[in-house]
């Protein structure tokens, strides 16, 4: 094959393809392959994205969990606690009430002593009142009449008899 | 393997070719009462070969810009001005100069208004600087045109679609993608493709587009920019130009002082690195230049087997083999583009590759 005239598209040839390469570059290759990019680019960032939501969702759902655990363990401890006061309130009372009752006890046991010998010693002092005027009385009575005096004597020993 | 099988079936062809062409001549010369004898080799190489028409179908032909160089400045006229005429008959005058066209070569014709061959019918004259719209450069316009007709609105598209493209969008994406993913980034690297990317996208679709045109049999195409050596030698030198440009000092020391060899080796060394870095682009040049028009010459012989059998029963299988080989075409076109591609992203790879 014969090559003619060389320099036409030799000329031509290097001209277009510099001035195509130039104009392709300008208006169609950076402005597709950039779209491009950023179309990767965006999507690998949604793809990440979505994947950093997960975890958080992750996180969140775990957080929540350790949340309602801890509240749980709180409510607990807050029954206990309350059941516990609760029982020692009752105790406290129940102790607090037998001492009460042990003291009213003593306080009755006491007044009713008290009253037991105060009542004892009137009766002492009646009984010995009592038995100076039948004394007495015998003593007048038999100074007056015998008989009489004897009659009183067993009068006053009858009515003695029943004070008692 | 492809590449192979391709040349080996070009060489079969052009042996036949040969023999075929030589056959006839002899007939020729014995039977003088034939009027004409078909040469398949002439119209194969015709049909091939630059010229400064654009024959469109019959006799029709459509004149295209002539523009010459001249001792006496720029000289343009339409080429329909020769009649046809290639045999340097027809005589144009401009600017008090005469132009004759031999074999599609433009020369300054004699005063006489003829032009002169020495013995063997080869013309002793000069000839101007001819920078013609030729058919392979009305080609090259053509697929430049539509190029930009495709791409630019393509690339427009993009601003208005936000997400998946559509449309011719939605063809073109994926071969740019291609282009990006399989050819330049595993060949030159994440970091450095960027750079490369326009010049190995204009010659791959530059390349595909004028393979496919040559395919396509009307008017406005028929025109094979590929099957031209000049248009791929320039695409060559670019890459060649690309390289040795990017080269970094770890080419360059490989080049000039190969790791790891004695030095006293260096001696053949040196030459035979410096030899590569032509002979790469030189195999870019061949390769794609060779692949095309062993495909043209094999469709076109086809179709000459029923002129040189002179029988019309031989179009089938001529039909048959040609519809065969236009499908292979068809994949050739698009596969040396890519061949072209990968390798021109290759050497600039090695070009600036940081450590070996």
């Amino acid at each position: 094959m014969n090559i003619t005239h060389p320099e036409s598209l030799l000329f031509w040839t290097v001209l277009v393809f510099v001035i195509l390469l130039v104009l392709l570059k300008k208006y169609a290759w950076s402005p597709i392959l950039g779209a491009v990019k950023d179309r990767e680019t965006s999507i690998n960032d949604a793809l990440a994205a979505a994947e950093e939501a997960r975890k958080e969702m992750q996180n969140l759902k775990a957080d929540n969990e350790r949340i309602l655990k801890e509240a749980r363990a709180e409510r607990d401890m807050l029954l206990k606690e309350a059941r516990e006061m609760k029982e020692q309130i009752i105790a406290d009372a129940k102790t607090e009430a037998q001492e009460q009752g042990n003291k009213i006890i003593a306080q009755a046991k006491s007044t009713i002593e008290n009253e037991k010998k105060a009542a004892l010693s009137e009766l002492k002092n009646q009984v010995a009142s009592l038995s100076l005027e039948i004394a007495e009385k015998v003593v007048k009575q038999e100074f007056s009449d015998k008989d009489k005096q004897l009659e009183l004597v067993e009068n006053m020993l009858g009515e003695a008899g029943t004070l008692n | 393997m492809a590449l192979a099988r391709k040349s080996i079936t070009n060489l079969i062809l052009l042996a036949f070719l040969i023999v075929s062409s030589a056959f006839a001549q002899e007939h020729h010369t014995n039977g003088e009462e034939q009027e004409e004898e078909y040469n398949p080799t002439e119209v194969i190489m015709h049909h091939i070969r630059d010229s400064h028409e654009f024959h469109i179908f019959g006799d029709i032909s459509l004149g295209l810009p002539v523009i010459l160089w001249t001792d006496n400045g720029l000289v343009t006229f339409i080429s329909s001005e020769f009649q046809h005429d290639d045999a340097g008959q027809v005589i144009v005058e401009r600017k008090g100069m005469k132009f004759a066209r031999y074999h599609d070569e433009i020369y300054y014709a004699g005063s006489d208004g003829k032009l002169k061959f020495d013995d063997n019918h080869h013309p002793v004259a000069d000839r101007p600087l001819n920078f013609s719209i030729t058919k392979n450069v009305f080609t090259l316009f053509l697929a430049a045109a539509i190029m930009l007709l495709v791409f630019i609105p393509v690339a427009n598209s993009y601003k208005r679609v936000r997400g998946a493209p559509k449309g011719l969008a939605g063809f073109i994406e994926p071969l740019i993608l291609f282009v990006r993913n399989d050819i330049a980034i595993p060949n030159i690297g994440k970091k450095k493709y960027e750079k490369y990317m326009p010049y190995l996208l204009t010659v791959f679709f530059l390349i595909w587009f004028g393979n496919l045109f040559g395919l396509i049999p009307f008017f406005p195409f028929t025109g094979t920019l590929t099957n031209d050596i000049i248009f791929t030698g320039v695409l060559a030198v670019f890459t060649f130009l690309i390289t040795a440009f990017s080269g970094n000092k770890h080419y360059w020391k490989h080049i000039f002082a190969t790791p790891g060899v004695p030095k006293p080796l260096l001696l053949i060394m040196i030459p035979v690195e410096v030899l590569g870095m032509f002979t790469k682009p030189f195999a870019l040049m061949v390769r794609l230049f060779a692949n095309i028009t062993a495909g043209h010459i094999v469709i076109l012989s086809l179709f000459s087997l029923i002129f040189i059998f002179k029988t019309a029963a031989v179009a089938p299988v001529s039909i048959a083999f040609a519809l065969f080989m236009f499908v292979l075409e068809l994949l050739v076109a698009a596969l040396q583009a890519y061949v072209f591609t990968l390798l021109s992203a290759l050497f600039i790879g090695q070009a600036v590759e940081d450590h070996h």
